[in-house]
């Protein structure tokens, strides 16, 4: 608090200096971290995004439902596309449709969008989190790596039914 | 004849002058910062009991709100306390580093006023209208989420009037270079004020362009905004309005450790670095809040949120070794240069200002600033975003780190510019503990439970009556319980905070501060000259911090546990690209 020295311009302690180059090289460490991560590890932020308007992803997400539909549970319809092939997710107020039926080890491409508000796709376990915002579709390259049955909640407030917000993504063998 | 030039007149100011300090502090500057105190502690405490009602609604257990009051009151305690508490606190820290710390007046008072009242207005406007039900969109109030125009309005106008004050702080200080009230550099409290302000200025310029287009779409004239430019605007202004608070609280611990130990920084210029690294790179980090958005590609992200190789991370880091370094060093002066910690365990642990300064670090460092830097490296992220351990990690930077930061520094500000004597003085050595403590639950109990899948801004995680279940861990109850008990901790310390500080305002005479220490019975050692060996050398002596040393590579092995746990984890992860 005191008004500094004339000159405070000094050299630095020696503990300072190698604190300094120590901290130096761990942020060098941490920056290198990302794209090391980037280039040889599995999993990766998405980046394909298109623009796309709500009512043109609601209608391709109802003919994908339609086409690969298998069933149903609680009025939704579980839908069961080909490996290798262009997925479909709507979040909307308040539920992310449809219910999907993957294989364990196959690839998809799975398209995220949104029909209203902003809405936070949240798969559980896993813990993958990805933010799905109107106007955008948001394409994520995914490889289930177990079975079993997974839910999707929604982790962006989207107004009184935020918490009521869920899907299914079920994995077969 | 000769004529010869006259002296120029320096425009006399009204000041009276601090018994205790010898400073000369300008009679309108400590009015402002009188009225801007009081309504940061005002600010605190609506947001407080926000904070209450939500920790027991969260605490699943107990779930006492219904869900559009939990939506509706979350929405006012992200604002109470990210916008009103903190920067009425900063606008206050601004009128003392600016004139009194330099020994100078402060120009143009009156706009000093129209500012806060522009806050203030901006305060009660959005408190109201979210109040009413007509803004439930969080503090974040991300489009298409649609507010009450008057929200916006209200959000906008405390910006306008922070911007003022940020203005005049500027203006002040080089009135105070050209009357040459300070002679060379200022004081390094000041320059990292002048840090944070810099950063306020882009922060609030970006606020403005985020919320006014915003509010224009709120009244229907601008037919459409932009989702995602929304969000990228906002953080422009959102982010940067912590790395102020950053700068400010470094600041305080600068002035804490001056107050409390007499310390003095290790080495100006590099203290003075870390400030300027803040300045230049703080402000790319912004985009750890759009890692996992659609649109921005890997470089992109990547690059942002490094802050440009972690340069605005190694300002912090220098920070880091730089005051216990500093500390230890004015305890070692002292005497107490017994083994590597003599320093530390014979701290003044009972003056407030001390333990409110290591305990803000520690939490501040471990807790916020590890997690924070993990969350935000753009892969991890994917593990991280809109879960629990977001508030987890910020609740540790915000609350933890500078809301404890700035309640120690209210304890000197009672008896050098409220002029009051500080009551219930047990009751301000422990609450720096409790509060301590009691945040660092809450912030262990978020994280916890954010790492096994609980979203953030959630009324019910087991989402009950939902049309398809959903189940989460069982252990999540658990978590949710430590943080809500360390929530009720946290709180009571708030209460004693409050407690003491309206008691010392309110009850009592008015008292000249004779000395700085609140609870030492030893003359203050920055003022009275007390530190023997205070010009002796510290190179190779017994005087070297070598405490500080072992403290921040422990620091750095905790660092990199966590950090290479959190890459772990993402590799049990489905492959995704």
């Amino acid at each position: 608090m005191l008004a500094p020295q004339r000159v405070w311009w000094k050299p630095l302690h020696r503990f300072e200096k190698s604190w300094l180059i120590v901290a130096f090289v761990f942020c060098i460490f941490l920056t290198v971290m990302m794209p090391l991560w980037y280039l040889l590890g599995h999993q990766n932020v998405p980046a394909t995004t298109y623009r796309v308007e709500p009512a043109e992803f609601a209608q391709v997400t109802e003919a994908f439902a339609a086409k690969y539909k298998i069933g149903e549970v609680s009025g939704l319809p579980i839908v069961a596309p080909p490996p290798n092939s262009d997925v479909y997710l709507i979040g909307k107020r308040w539920v992310w449709y449809p219910v999907l039926q993957l294989q364990k080890g196959q690839t998809y491409r799975l398209h995220l969008s949104s029909l209203d508000l902003q809405h936070g796709f949240s798969l559980q376990p896993n813990n993958l989190n990805l933010q799905v915002v109107p106007g955008y579709d948001y394409v994520a390259t995914i490889t289930p790596t177990q079975a079993g049955e997974y839910s999707v909640i929604c982790n962006e407030f989207c107004q009184i039914g935020h918490h009521l917000m869920t899907g299914r993504i079920i994995v077969t063998d | 004849m000769a004529v010869t030039a006259l002296p120029r007149a320096i425009p006399a100011f009204q000041f009276r002058t601090c018994p205790a300090t010898t400073l000369k502090v300008d009679v309108n500057a400590e009015r402002l910062i009188i009225v801007n105190a009081v309504a940061a502690v005002v600010s605190l405490a609506l947001g407080g009991l926000g904070a209450l009602l939500l920790a027991l609604t969260r605490w699943q257990a107990i779930h006492l709100l219904p869900p559009d009051w939990f939506y509706r009151i979350l929405t006012a305690h992200g604002f109470d306390m990210l916008v009103a508490w903190i920067v009425f606190f900063e606008i206050a820290g601004l009128y003392f580093g600016g004139a009194i710390l330099l020994n100078a007046r402060l120009i143009l008072p009156k706009l000093g006023w129209f500012s806060f009242i522009l806050m203030a207005a901006g305060t009660v406007l959005v408190n109201v209208i979210v109040l009413l039900g007509q803004a439930d969109v969080m503090f974040t109030a991300y489009v298409p989420l649609k507010a009450h125009p008057l929200f916006y309005l209200g959000v906008i106008l405390f910006a306008v009037g922070a911007l003022i004050a940020v203005g005049l702080f500027f203006a002040t200080i080089t009135v105070a270079k050209i009357e040459r009230r300070y002679e060379g550099s200022v004081p390094l409290v000041t320059y990292g004020l002048i840090a944070a302000a810099i950063i306020a200025v882009y922060t609030l310029l970006s606020g403005a362009i985020a919320f006014v287009p915003a509010f224009f779409w709120s009244l229907g004239i601008l037919p459409e905004l932009d989702p995602g430019f929304f969000r990228n605007i906002f953080w422009s202004f959102g982010h940067p309005a912590q790395q102020i608070n950053l700068a400010a609280m470094v600041s305080v611990w600068y002035a804490l450790a001056a107050l409390t130990v007499g310390a003095v920084p290790l080495n100006e210029k590099l203290s003075r670095l870390a400030f300027v690294l803040y300045i230049l790179f703080i402000n790319l980090g912004s985009a750890h809040h759009l890692l996992t958005d659609p649109g921005p590609s890997f470089l992109w992200k990547a690059t942002n949120t490094s802050y440009a190789m972690y340069l605005a991370v190694l300002g912090s880091m220098i920070h880091a070794f730089s005051i216990p370094g500093a500390i230890e060093v004015a305890q070692r002066r002292k005497g107490f240069t017994r083994g590597a910690f003599e320093w530390l365990r014979k701290g003044p642990w009972r003056e407030p200002g001390f333990s409110s300064l290591v305990i803000s670090m520690i939490l501040f460092g471990w807790v916020g600033g590890v997690t924070g830097v993990t969350i935000g490296t753009e892969q991890i992220n994917l593990l991280a975003h809109n879960t629990l351990r977001i508030p987890g990690h910020f609740h540790a930077t915000v609350v933890s780190g500078t809301t404890l930061a700035f309640m120690g520094l209210t304890y000197y500000l009672i008896p050098l510019i409220f002029r009051k004597e500080l009551k219930l003085k047990k009751l301000a050595s422990w609450q720096p503990y409790l509060f301590g403590v009691g945040m660092l639950l809450v912030s262990i109990g978020m994280i916890g439970s954010g790492l096994q899948g609980a979203p953030r801004r959630q009324w019910d995680i087991t989402f009950t009556n939902a049309p398809l279940s959903a189940t989460l861990p069982g252990a999540t109850q658990i978590t949710l319980a430590i943080m809500g008990i360390g929530a009720l901790i946290a709180i009571a310390g708030g209460v004693m905070y409050l407690l003491v500080v309206l008691t010392s305002v309110f009850t009592g005479p008015r008292v000249e501060a004779k000395r700085l220490t609140l609870v030492m019975a030893q003359a203050n050692p920055l003022v009275d000259d007390v530190i023997p060996n205070m010009n002796k050398e510290v190179h190779g002596s017994k005087l070297q911090p070598r405490g500080a040393l072992i403290l921040v590579f422990a620091f750095l092995a905790f660092f990199m546990a966590y950090y290479l746990f959190n890459w772990w984890l993402l590799g049990r992860a489905w492959i995704i690209r």
